[in-house]
């Protein structure tokens, strides 16, 4: 790896400069409340700076590769055929899915069939003019802009993404599905790709993201998504990140859920460079229900990091959550998940679990359970675990005539099926299923997935 | 079909297998018996394959090709099926996928076409019934939660399905009810055919009464020493090994 000199100063002007041109192009935009919410966060973010492996929660992930590319800022959607597209939808849900490409919406490779009165579900920039009374209801509301640098980032360039609003008493029974695919062919970009999402009471949505490249160039996806789950309300969320191998992709999700509200997220790393996601959860009253699962497969030289944090903060929540990671060759793997258990948190019940299996002895994973308990009447356990591959189960496969790398792909399979069963959707589940065979099987003939 | 000859093999620096002769053909029952450490499951493992045997001398020959230089996935597709002593489990991976991933490379190799959803459950059901299982039995992940009469249903019911030309049971009696026994033995029975050839690795005569074996060999301390008909099991029987043992010490008269 090339080593180049990072001048952290010399890269903050750079995206200060990016927001001035960002600024300008906003034309009447540029007047608007939401405009004063950019100028806020951007100074916020150069208040902030980058993060640096001094700081706790980035100890074991440095961002100096992604400092060392400068990227513009993606303006608009290229043109990308239908053909690419259509391979990434799912049978069930093709007639409600919503296309980015490099962060900005495409009406035209969308399908967007669903008509239920008062749902909403378009890009965040026609929300902003049609619905701007509830975008700035919600808007930038639960995810920390303080703290967070990258979410001061994008915060500053929030312009397009995803809006979904589900009124109160609604179930909606199809999947939506959102596709955000890269398209680097003019040169390295950045995009800022946000989501708001917002469910009323006693209402349910069920939902896909999935993020890909076209072709192997290097760009950063820096992602916000806030989803806000009312009283008595379900969320199904899945995430797919199957993006070139060359991509920064930085997330971060804060889901805020109220009273008797359940939801279940899936959160699937195949791809990236330097992938960060920082899922956050604050169950905000009694008897909520959280499930968090993930799994993530590095290879080559892959630095996947998933920093969750569940908090607490009120009595009779239960949260469950599971995490696996297969990490091969070179690639590192970061799992760090923080659960607390406020004061008032009392009878809480949280589960957690990380494990890891290690194909190789250069393949790294940091695992850190933490675990800040301040009720007294509280169940909470956590567990670690570091493992290879079964030599006994590989051996017993092969005895009945299954290819040695067939065999290690259903053996890499199985070690996430329980994470995998957490998946409801089938269609989104078969995909999962077929991808991971294909990955194993398919050894190391193609970086990119969407080629 | 199998020819081995003068084996010799070393497994964790000590020599198990110290020149090992044996010959099977097609349609014959061989069953193997000895005390512990004779090198009785050694033998199954070299057949199959496992790495970590070492072989030092001699040769594997399976109908005109080396076995040893082949992989064991090669080895099974060929037709050579290894029931195992401990079955493992594998959570994770379904029984049902398991056995069409398995069948379906087997045909691939054999230059077939693979079966589709209905022929696969077609033949898999007529097979559940050789081992009488349910079909329930084809989501479970392999082996997990089987108690230990499943665990060797399972092996023959996996036999059943592969077809094997060349199937060897590692102690599959080992553990089992009388029931499970019956099963495990009507399975193999139904099975039988001039074509295939069995070899049953076994301490215990019991199983003889279910599936009757042209021959029955001896092993003790890496080499066959004795080879007989049926008869021989009832003698070992009765007698144990001791009188084997004995007659090798014996000092040799010219």
């Amino acid at each position: 790896m090339k080593k180049v000199k990072i001048n952290r100063e010399e890269q903050i002007k750079w995206y200060l400069s990016d927001f001035a041109r960002f600024a300008e192009r906003l034309n009447g935009g540029s007047q608007s409340t939401l405009h004063g919410t950019r100028k806020q966060a951007i100074k916020q973010f150069s208040k902030l700076g980058f993060p640096t492996t001094r700081d706790e929660d980035w100890k074991y992930t440095s961002v100096d590769s992604l400092l060392a590319e400068r990227f513009n800022l993606s303006t608009a959607a290229s043109n990308v055929s239908d053909s690419f597209i259509k391979p990434l939808m799912f049978e069930k849900s093709a007639e409600n899915t919503l296309v980015f490409i490099n962060g900005h919406y495409s009406e035209a490779l969308s399908n967007l069939q669903l008509n239920i009165p008062g749902l909403v579900v378009s890009s965040l920039a026609a929300a902003a003019e049609k619905h701007s009374e509830l975008v700035s209801r919600y808007l930038g509301r639960y995810a920390d802009c303080e703290a967070q640098a990258f979410v001061a980032l994008n915060t500053g360039f929030v312009l397009d993404g995803l809006f979904i609003y589900v009124p109160d008493n609604i179930s909606v029974e199809q999947s939506v599905h959102v596709i955000h695919l890269a398209d680097p062919d003019a040169g390295p970009f950045i995009s800022h790709p946000r989501s708001l999402v917002v469910i009323g009471k006693n209402s349910e949505l069920k939902l896909t993201e999935s993020y890909h490249s076209k072709g192997d160039g290097s760009y950063f996806n820096n992602a916000v998504s806030e989803f806000v789950v009312d009283e008595n309300a379900r969320l199904d969320h899945v995430k797919i990140q199957e993006e070139s191998e060359a991509a920064f992709h930085v997330s971060y999700t804060q889901f805020q859920q109220e009273r008797h509200s359940v939801i279940s997220t899936v959160n699937v790393d195949l791809g990236g460079s330097l992938v960060r996601n920082n899922l956050h959860v604050l169950l905000n009253d009694e008897n909520c229900e959280t499930h968090l699962m993930g799994y993530y497969m590095g290879r080559g030289r892959q630095l996947i990091d998933n920093h969750t944090f569940v908090d607490h903060a009120m009595p009779n929540c239960f949260s469950n959550e599971l995490y696996k990671g297969i990490l091969d060759d070179k690639a590192q793997g970061v799992f760090n998940g923080r659960i607390l258990v406020r004061q008032d948190a009392q009878k809480t019940n949280a589960l957690q679990s990380n494990k890891s299996l290690l194909l190789t002895d250069d393949a790294v994973v940091n695992a850190k359970p933490q675990l800040e308990i301040f009720a007294d009447d509280v169940k909470c356990t956590h567990g670690a675990t570091i493992g290879q591959l079964d030599e006994e189960a590989l051996f017993y496969l092969r005895a009945r005539g299954i290819s040695e790398e067939m065999a290690g792909a259903m053996l890499r399979h199985a070690f996430v099926a329980d994470v995998l069963q957490s998946v409801k959707d089938e269609d989104v589940r078969e995909r999962l299923d077929a991808k991971i065979i294909e990955r194993f099987t398919l050894a190391k003939k193609t970086n990119t997935n969407c080629e | 079909m199998l020819s081995i000859k003068n084996l010799e093999v070393e497994v964790a620096g000590s020599r198990i297998l110290k020149g090992l002769n044996f010959e099977v053909k097609p349609g014959e029952v061989h069953a193997i018996m000895g005390p512990n450490g004779g090198g009785k499951s050694t033998l199954a493992s070299v057949l199959a394959g496992r790495e970590e045997y070492e072989v030092l001398a001699g040769s594997v020959e399976y109908n005109g090709k080396d076995l040893l230089e082949m992989a064991p996935e090669e080895r099974a597709r060929a037709g050579v099926f290894l029931a195992f002593q401990y079955p493992v489990e594998i959570p994770g991976v379904s029984m049902s996928n398991f056995m069409k991933t398995a069948l379906n490379d087997a045909r691939e190799a054999r230059g077939e076409a693979a079966l589709d959803a209905m022929e696969f459950f077609a033949l898999i059901r007529e097979k559940l019934k050789i081992v009488n299982m349910n079909e329930k039995f084809l989501s479970r992940s392999i082996n997990q939660g089987f108690s230990g009469g499943e665990k060797k249903r399972n092996e023959v019911f996996q036999m059943a399905v592969l077809q094997p030309q060349l199937a060897i049971l590692d102690e599959t009696d080992s553990g089992l009810d009388i029931d499970a026994l019956r099963i495990v033995s009507t399975g193999v029975n139904t099975l039988r055919s001039k074509d295939n050839a069995f070899v049953l690795i076994t301490h215990y005569q019991r199983l003889l009464n279910y599936i009757v074996p042209d021959f029955v060999h001896v092993l003790v301390d890496g080499k066959i020493v004795k080879s007989g008909d049926k008869s021989l099991a009832l003698k070992l029987e009765d007698q144990g090994y001791d009188w084997l043992t004995d007659e090798l010490d014996a000092p040799v008269t010219i």
